[in-house]
């Protein structure tokens, strides 16, 4: 038991200490939560979405049409987002985010932070 | 002369008494293909393009203008990767016609991403064209990210807030309304209490036999509301309109030609230079539609109108650019 216990330690350490390490070592590290919403068909997917406090939220365009990501509090808003374009909002205060894309306004989601 | 009525020619009135109040949607079945549509006193007659040669001549009148919609300069997709191409065709039907046009009304999504380049290969195609005058209202692809700071340091002059103003051209009075600012969520196009005030005040002084064309870059009549294809308020700037006997409503955006009269006012959306979209709830949204490359150009067109000041009448004529 008492051997395991050490090799956990170490173990722990060594995982502690990634960040650390060089960038091929770097990988292995485990960031924050991420979650990822499509945007399709002129609509987001998934329209709603609970997120813990933290999350890195990322929008990808898969259309051929640009859209952006604007919250109606304006606590975030996109740049235009062209085909295969991201953007990436970290919750880290937690709501509700209402939000839509101010080019195609039906377009509209919710983003939930507990 | 008024043209020779034949089995393409749909009329919506056989009374005779020129009126069809309820409003109607006759010239859907053109779509794609083309349409002449002859209005008189607030009254549409709708020809096949196959068979116009007897109405163009009587159109032929005081005053003829093209609009253009929906350049997407920019625009690279499959749907059309080429769009330069097929707004240089557009320029060259537009040289080819038989009654050059006095101007041309831009009604919109000149750009694709309101990036400077793309407004200045625009404005290089268009002078092109022996037309030198050209008006234009923004689509919501030409104020991106500035808000339409940019749009208006190029066309704004002479304008009021984000772009609206009017001009007469031969006893016709144009209204340029911009119906693509301050978006709301889950919304469609909208005016705001700001130009619409400006609206009641443009047209109150006007006598009621003023012929009266107005063009946005949305639709100023609910075509479809599920994607957006419409304009929240444009109920209130039509209701200032009511009282004239002739008006005439263009718009670009859905991309296709739909028409609907409604008593004295005749609504009309442009074809795009750019690229198809599909008819309303045909598709799962309203993106680009992929066609074979033989089928393209014959969904691109412009809209080329002829006002008849001894018939009250206005006549647009749909062309593709095959």
């Amino acid at each position: 038991m008492k051997k395991r216990n050490w090799i956990l330690c170490v173990t722990t350490a060594i995982v502690m200490a990634l960040p650390a390490l060089t960038p091929f070592e770097k990988t292995v590290a485990a960031g924050p939560p991420t979650v990822d919403i499509k945007i399709d068909n002129f609509s987001f997917t998934p329209p709603m979405l609970t997120v813990k406090a933290g999350t890195k939220v990322t929008w990808t365009n898969g259309d051929d049409i640009p859209h952006n990501v604007a919250s109606e509090d304006q606590s975030f808003k996109s740049k235009v987002l062209d085909t295969d374009e991201k953007f990436t909002f970290t919750a880290s205060k937690p709501g509700t985010y209402s939000y839509f894309c101010s080019i195609h306004p039906k377009m509209t989601g919710k983003v939930v932070v507990e | 002369m008024p043209p020779q009525e034949n089995r393409n020619t749909i009329l919506p009135d056989h009374n005779h008494d020129g009126v069809d109040r309820r409003g109607f949607l006759k010239c859907m079945a053109w779509a794609g293909t083309g349409a002449l549509c002859v209005l008189r006193g607030g009254v549409l007659k709708s020809y096949a393009l196959n068979d116009i040669s007897g109405v163009r001549k009587a159109a032929k009148g005081d005053l003829s203008f093209v609009q253009i919609s929906d350049s997407h300069m920019g625009f690279n997709k499959a749907a059309n990767p080429d769009v330069v191409a097929t707004l240089k065709i557009a320029v060259d039907k537009i040289q080819a016609l038989a009654v050059p046009p006095e101007f041309l009304l831009h009604t919109g999504d000149i750009t694709h991403l309101s990036k400077p380049s793309e407004f200045d290969t625009v404005n290089q195609i268009l002078q092109s064209a022996s037309t030198k005058e050209v008006f234009f209202v923004p689509g919501e692809h030409d104020v991106l990210e500035d808000n339409g700071k940019q749009y208006l340091e190029l066309y704004g002059k002479n304008t009021k807030g984000a772009g609206w103003y009017s001009f007469d051209k031969k006893g016709v009075h144009f209204i340029g309304l911009v119906n693509v600012m301050n978006l709301k969520a889950g919304g469609m196009g909208s005016l705001g209490t700001e130009q619409l005030e400006w609206l009641e005040d443009d047209v109150r002084h006007l006598s009621k036999s003023t012929p009266m064309v107005l063009f946005a870059h949305m639709p100023l009549w609910n075509i479809y509301p599920e994607w957006g294809w419409g304009t929240e308020d444009s109920a209130q700037a039509l209701s200032y309109l009511k009282r004239f006997g002739s008006v005439t409503v263009l718009n670009g955006h859905i991309h296709q030609t739909m028409q609907k009269v409604e008593g004295s006012i005749t609504f009309h959306t442009a074809t795009s230079t750019a690229f198809p979209q599909p008819h309303p709830g045909a598709a799962p949204s309203p993106g680009p539609m992929k066609v074979p490359a033989e089928r393209l150009r014959g969904l691109l067109g412009m809209t080329d109108v002829n006002y008849v000041r001894k018939h009250h009448a206005l006549a647009l004529i749909d062309s593709t650019l095959e």
